[in-house]
């Protein structure tokens, strides 16, 4: 429960940033809460140019660049263009430049775990989100079944956080929400319960779950319940004596307002 | 209940490296063709190989492909994550009257059987859909499928919620969702007459590793 709430700070903190240096201080942040050795940013783009933030030392960083690391660095080359999640002990460490890459990262403090998470931005952008540490492979796999889901969308709200700030990248239009994720947010703000949602809306609970899942990532919310509240904050679903009482003209409404009670 | 070739296997693929199985990549858009054009009637794209391909090919998707004991295409599937560019939402929203977008639902289209496949290879193509939402901890798969599949998915035992349909009959195109259920994955397994542990095996040629036991919801 006290993880979900850090959590939910990172993620308020996030909707707020508007400089990368507070995205900094968050994922600083992130990594404490998960209690790891590192959580970081990488984001290549087509020509090669690299940027990002995280808690890697910039002693690792600058010789990462200066070594010309991203040729040989398996994790960029196993996540490039793909879209699932990796355990780096999955991927392919066998050239002998790798080894020595690893060896190097391990000896700047990197740690001999990761898991990093590939994200594909709009016209071939392409960016990481990787938290590495130092354990055993048993303790990894336990932390890694934990957190992937939370890592993903993690990975994705960063991301467009990245493309928001970063000066001359245009950043994906916010998607709008769609006509069932209105009614669906709508519902549940109102204080009905997702079995009688699923029920209003004639579909199964399962459903409902994807419409959430989709709604609450288009807010970029840490849960339902902050989707609800971002939709409601944002204006993009009216409930009750707010829809009443909001501004607006139709038909009648002048009318109304006249007649005496 | 191990496969009953010596071969044949399911394998995920991404489409950078679709090329280096180049027999599997040619029969598996030739029957494209053959199912999408020539018996459905879709207008779908056919280039100077034969081979059915539209603009979410070139978008580095993962296909999930059933390899037969002759090396070819038994069946196969595409996916892309709804967090980018889909065909769903890009053609399909208006039967759903939603867009549905997330990193943990991913889009399932251009599902195909070749001429001569069993009926196993249908069940292993779900069994490969769930073994992905287990892997990569997906809440959903969201899909296009025409009238056919309905039956075929039923016989599975994995049928979708139909979120929307167009057209009626043979030509109906239908999108719907699947949930995610651990419990599930037996069922698939004993009607794609499959074991769980050949099945890891597979994943685990194509990605590296062995999914972990998920844990009970």
């Amino acid at each position: 429960m006290v993880m979900r709430n850090k959590f939910n700070l990172f993620y308020q903190g996030l909707e707020q940033a508007e400089q990368l240096d507070q995205i900094q201080d968050l994922i600083v942040g992130l990594r404490d809460t998960l209690d790891v050795d590192h959580a970081v940013y990488h984001w290549v783009s087509t020509d090669g140019e690299q940027y990002g933030f995280g808690t890697y030392p910039p002693v690792w960083v600058q010789h990462y660049v200066d070594r010309d690391y991203l040729r040989v660095d398996p994790v960029i080359i196993g996540c490039f263009q793909r879209f699932h999640p990796v355990d780096w002990k999955n991927l392919d460490w066998s050239s002998k430049a790798a080894r020595t890459f690893r060896r190097d990262a391990i000896s700047h403090g990197v740690g001999n775990q990761g898991f990093s998470i590939p994200i594909r931005g709009p016209n071939g952008q392409f960016a990481l989100f990787t938290v590495s540490h130092s354990c055993d492979d048993e303790t990894w796999t336990a932390f890694t079944d934990d957190h992937q889901r939370e890592l993903i969308l993690v990975a994705h709200y960063l991301n467009q956080k990245a493309l928001e700030i970063e000066k001359g990248r245009a950043p994906e239009p916010v998607r709008p929400l769609s006509p069932r994720e209105v009614d669906t947010l709508t519902y549940l703000a109102m204080g009905y319960g997702r079995g009688q949602v699923a029920e209003m809306l004639s579909i199964s609970e399962h459903t409902l779950r994807a419409y959430i899942e989709s709604a609450r990532f288009k807010l970029g919310a840490a849960n339902t319940t902050h989707a609800v509240a971002r939709a409601l904050a944002e204006g993009l679903i009216v409930v009750g004596g707010a829809a009443r009482e909001a501004d607006g003209h139709w038909p009648g409404k002048g009318d109304q307002q006249a007649v005496p009670a | 209940m191990l496969s009953n070739g010596d071969t044949d296997m399911l394998r995920y693929i991404y489409g950078d490296t679709l090329s280096s199985h180049a027999r599997l990549q040619d029969t598996m858009h030739r029957d494209r063709t053959l199912q999408f054009r020539d018996r459905l009637k879709w207008d779908v794209s056919v280039d100077e190989n034969g081979w059915e391909r539209d603009q979410y090919d070139d978008l580095n998707p993962l296909y999930v492909i059933w390899e037969n004991e002759r090396g070819e295409h038994g069946g196969s599937m595409r996916f892309l994550p709804t967090s980018g560019r889909t065909m769903v939402n890009e053609h399909f929203s208006h039967l759903t009257d939603t867009q549905i977008c997330s990193p943990l639902i991913w889009e399932c289209t251009r599902f195909c059987l070749a001429p001569d496949a069993s009926p196993r290879v249908a069940g292993a193509l779900m069994l490969a859909g769930g073994e992905l939402m287990r892997a990569f901890s997906l809440t959903h798969l969201l899909g296009v499928f025409d009238a056919r599949m309905v039956r075929i998915y039923r016989m599975i035992g994995a049928s979708p919620e139909v979120l929307g349909s167009t057209g009626s009959g043979r030509d109906e195109i239908s999108v719907g969702l699947w949930a995610y259920r651990a419990e599930d994955r037996m069922k698939v397994l004993r009607r794609a007459g499959l074991s769980s542990s050949i099945s890891e095996a597979w994943f685990n040629r194509s990605f590296g590793y062995t999914i972990r036991m998920a844990k009970a919801a």
